[in-house]
């Protein structure tokens, strides 16, 4: 079955190394595994999927707490959750099928967002079905994909929700806003919650 | 040993914070934390370390081989408790270490290894004597560091003893660059103290799991605690013959966990697994309840997992959280340290009646479970089991063994009775050959007064030979047993069993260990029949310094019973015949 965990880890030198490691020492694929900075200061968050069988979970998530930058680990499992993806897709066009495609993104409430006489990049956030069947699409005509890249899971449980750890640890929420971080496009997000 | 011990530059963990450079700053940290013995080899990218040493109060002991010190600061681990440490170079010096830290981290034993790199500034460019020892390590180590300024060393040190020793202990390397330890920094040793230990989510007792553990253990018909080396490491020696005791339960161990129950306590029933006694792996199979005190369902003491203690109820108390359900189903898992659970479990614990069970046990031991071969006629031949019994018997079982790893150290742990922790020293995990010698010197730094044998075979001995001259030059007294059958004995073993014979590269011709012992100065004897054997071990003893015996016992013996790769825990390969070293009267 697929296996979803969500660490905050040291943001160090090697740490993704010594993540990655212990899935290569187990022997077990990594599906997606995305990276990216925290709420806390020092601290990476980590979205892993990964395909074991039923009972690795809890051997997973107690061999992730034995590496020393692992503050923490959440095993997902079937908890409710929000669960995401980025695609950006590179697709060519022509003058004649410009307008299938804007029709496509418009159906898959993705965005245009690099548009060149022979080619335009499409931006898709949602769940992974979502995803697939963009593409699914596009690939009917066929070398109309020129690109294709995926970043992989992102996971964050419904509800108010906060693990022990991290509880101790205290309030560690940067309230600083990113430099750079446009407001509108936060609200633009904020409303489109589609369902699943 | 540093004559003008009394310096600054010694005293800084204690004194006010003071200006050290890098190489100072390794000492003074190494200093605070009690540390008085190291053991390494030094070169170039840590000369500045080692021109500091002389400025402290710590013994250092030049090895032979990178892997020895590694290895001895092993050894000085598991004979002290403390946390053993190995210091090399960068490149070739860091990579042979990497045996002992595997070794180390497969028996989970605290040592810190610290190792010299190349310049900051060179790092990543294929320098000289470069090599990525973090990254080699990662695998093997429980952590590991790469330091690149003086001013981190002194905390990278501190954690590092932190993480050898918290929890289930492990090696920790800290990899420091020659321009750290020539730089400068304000040396604060309380400054540099790690933050406390994170509490692990896992690591929890739930109230209901221990009240579900008492109540299996006060219904139990037929229990068994396996008792392993957390016992030893978590200190729980007390509890866990508390329990035995006061609920009258019988106890098996693992190979590392002998010692950790009296070899000669009513309630003791002796080793378990491949090479355990028939009576122990028949109780375990036969067993309604299993209590598994800081021991890890090794493949070596479960055989076929799926046909292991079928009818057994687990209850499985262990610090680390990733082996509890990891090769055997857990009924009540107990994630947290041994003696502080069991201190929980105990007053939840009241008398019973187990003496059935007990009974019944001693029914399948029969007349000869005892192993007490010293009556047994002479017909002629040495054996390795008469070598370890009388060994056993002059001692009074109150030396501290080392032994290398094959035949000889089944027979050890068969034969020799540990009554004390920490007095068997062997390599469990990895069976790391070539560990006896260096391991023993180790051991006999952390204990001095104690009386430190070598048992080794004639194979893993050449492997780490050398450090006899470590011996020779640190003048210390070591008593060496060489189990000598001209063959790599348990890979022979396997041949004749599972390989028809085929005797393919275990034949080995070996120098004239008497000879080599003499070499280095260091007196010996060969030992060819059980006449001589009484009188070549009190020569051994009583000799002023370090002694070599060479044992020229049987050729082609075999370790009985052995459980096959592959079959469940009761399927043995019993020994054939009726032979003078029969292992049970049923036979």
């Amino acid at each position: 079955m697929l296996h979803t965990f969500v660490a905050y880890v040291d943001d160090l030198p090697g740490v993704l190394t010594r993540v990655a490691s212990l899935f290569r020492r187990l022997n077990i694929n990594i599906h997606s595994l995305t990276v990216g900075r925290s709420e806390r200061a020092g601290l990476s968050r980590m979205t892993m999927v990964c395909e074991a069988s039923a009972e690795a979970g809890h051997r997973i998530r107690a061999s992730l707490f034995k590496l020393e930058n692992v503050v923490d680990v959440d095993d997902i499992g079937k908890a409710p959750t929000v669960t995401r993806e980025l695609a950006l897709i590179k697709v060519a066009t022509t003058p004649q099928n410009r307008s299938q495609i804007f029709d496509l993104v418009e159906v898959f409430r993705a965005r245009i967002v690099d548009l060149a006489p022979e080619s335009l990049m499409i931006e898709l956030t949602g769940v992974e079905s979502k995803i697939e069947g963009l593409i699914e699409v596009l690939r009917e005509d066929e070398g109309r994909i020129l690109e294709i890249c995926r970043s992989g899971k992102m996971t964050m449980r419904r509800g108010h929700h906060i693990s022990s750890v991290l509880k101790a640890m205290g309030a560690g929420v940067d309230d600083k806003p990113e430099a750079g971080a446009e407001p509108a496009e936060a609200l633009e997000e904020s409303a489109g919650a589609e369902p699943e | 040993m540093g004559t003008n011990a009394t310096t600054q530059a010694s005293n800084a963990h204690q004194a006010e914070p003071t200006r050290l450079t890098g190489a100072e700053i390794v000492w003074a940290t190494l200093v605070g934390e009690g540390v008085t013995d190291v053991f390494g080899y030094p070169g170039g990218a840590i000369l500045p370390v080692y021109d500091a040493l002389r400025k402290f109060p710590i013994h250092h002991t030049l090895v032979r081989h990178e892997q020895g010190a590694a290895h001895m600061a092993d050894g000085y681990a598991r004979a002290s408790g403390k946390v053993g440490v190995a210091i090399a170079t960068s490149g070739p010096g860091a990579t042979n270490l990497v045996t002992g830290i595997a070794t180390a981290m497969l028996d989970s034993i605290p040592i810190v290894c610290i190792t010299g790199n190349v310049s900051s500034k060179v790092l990543g460019t294929d320098a000289f004597q470069e090599v990525d020892i973090t990254g080699i390590t990662l695998p093997v180590t429980k952590h590991n560091f790469l330091i690149n300024r003086a001013e981190d060393i002194a905390p990278a040190i501190r954690y590092a003893f932190q993480i050898a020793k918290s929890a289930r202990p492990g090696p920790v390397l800290v990899d420091i660059t020659k321009d750290a330890q020539q730089a400068t920094a304000i040396f604060d040793f309380e400054a540099a103290k790690p933050r406390a230990v994170r509490p692990h989510p896992m690591r929890i007792i739930e109230e209901s799991d221990l009240a579900k553990a008492a109540e299996l253990i006060r219904t139990a018909k037929r229990p068994v605690i396996l008792a392993g080396h957390g016992i030893i490491e978590s200190g729980a020696e007390e509890q866990v013959r508390t329990l035995a005791e006061r609920a009258q339960i019988p106890v098996a161990l693992t190979l590392l966990g002998l010692g950790a129950f009296p070899a000669s306590h009513p309630l003791n029933l002796g080793m378990m697994g491949m090479h355990g006694e028939s009576w122990v792996n028949h109780a375990i199979q036969d067993a309604d309840l299993l209590i598994a005190c800081g021991m890890r369902f090794d493949d070596r003491v479960t055989g076929t997992t799926s046909t292991y203690a079928t009818k057994a109820k687990k209850i499985h108390i262990e610090v680390d959280p990733a082996e509890l359900n990891k090769n055997i189903k857990i009924d009540v898992p107990l994630a947290g340290d041994l003696r502080e659970v069991l201190e929980e479990l105990l007053p939840r614990i009241s008398g019973r009646d187990g003496s059935a069970w007990l009974k019944s046990i001693d029914s399948i031991k029969g007349a000869s479970a005892v192993r007490d071969i010293k009556n047994l006629p002479d017909l002629g031949h040495l054996y390795a089991a008469h070598v370890i019994h009388d060994i056993w018997r002059i001692t009074g079982g109150n030396a501290i063994v080392v032994t290398d790893v094959g035949q000889h150290q089944m027979w050890e742990a068969q034969y020799y009775h540990h009554e004390q922790p920490r007095t068997l020293i062997t390599s469990g995990g990895l069976g790391t050959m070539g560990f006896a010698l260096p391991a023993a010197i180790g051991a006999k730094f952390a204990c001095p007064e104690k009386e430190v044998w070598v048992i080794a075979g004639d194979g893993g001995f050449q492997m780490t030979s050398a450090e006899l001259s470590t011996i020779a030059q640190e003048g210390i007294k070591i008593n060496i047993a060489i189990i000598n059958n001209g063959y790599l004995g348990m890979v022979r073993q396997w041949q004749e069993f599972f390989y028809e014979r085929n005797y393919e590269s275990t034949p080995l011709i070996s120098p004239d260990f008497v000879k080599l012992a003499e070499a280095h100065g260091i007196a010996g004897l060969t030992v060819r029949t059980r006449a001589e054997l009484a009188s070549a071990v009190e020569q051994a003893r009583s000799a002023p310094g370090a002694f070599l015996l060479n044992f020229k016992v049987e050729k082609e013996e075999s370790v009985y019973p052995m459980i096959p790769v592959g079959n469940a825990l009761h399927e043995m390969i019993r020994r054939p015949g009726k032979d003078a070293l029969l292992e049970n009267a049923d036979d």
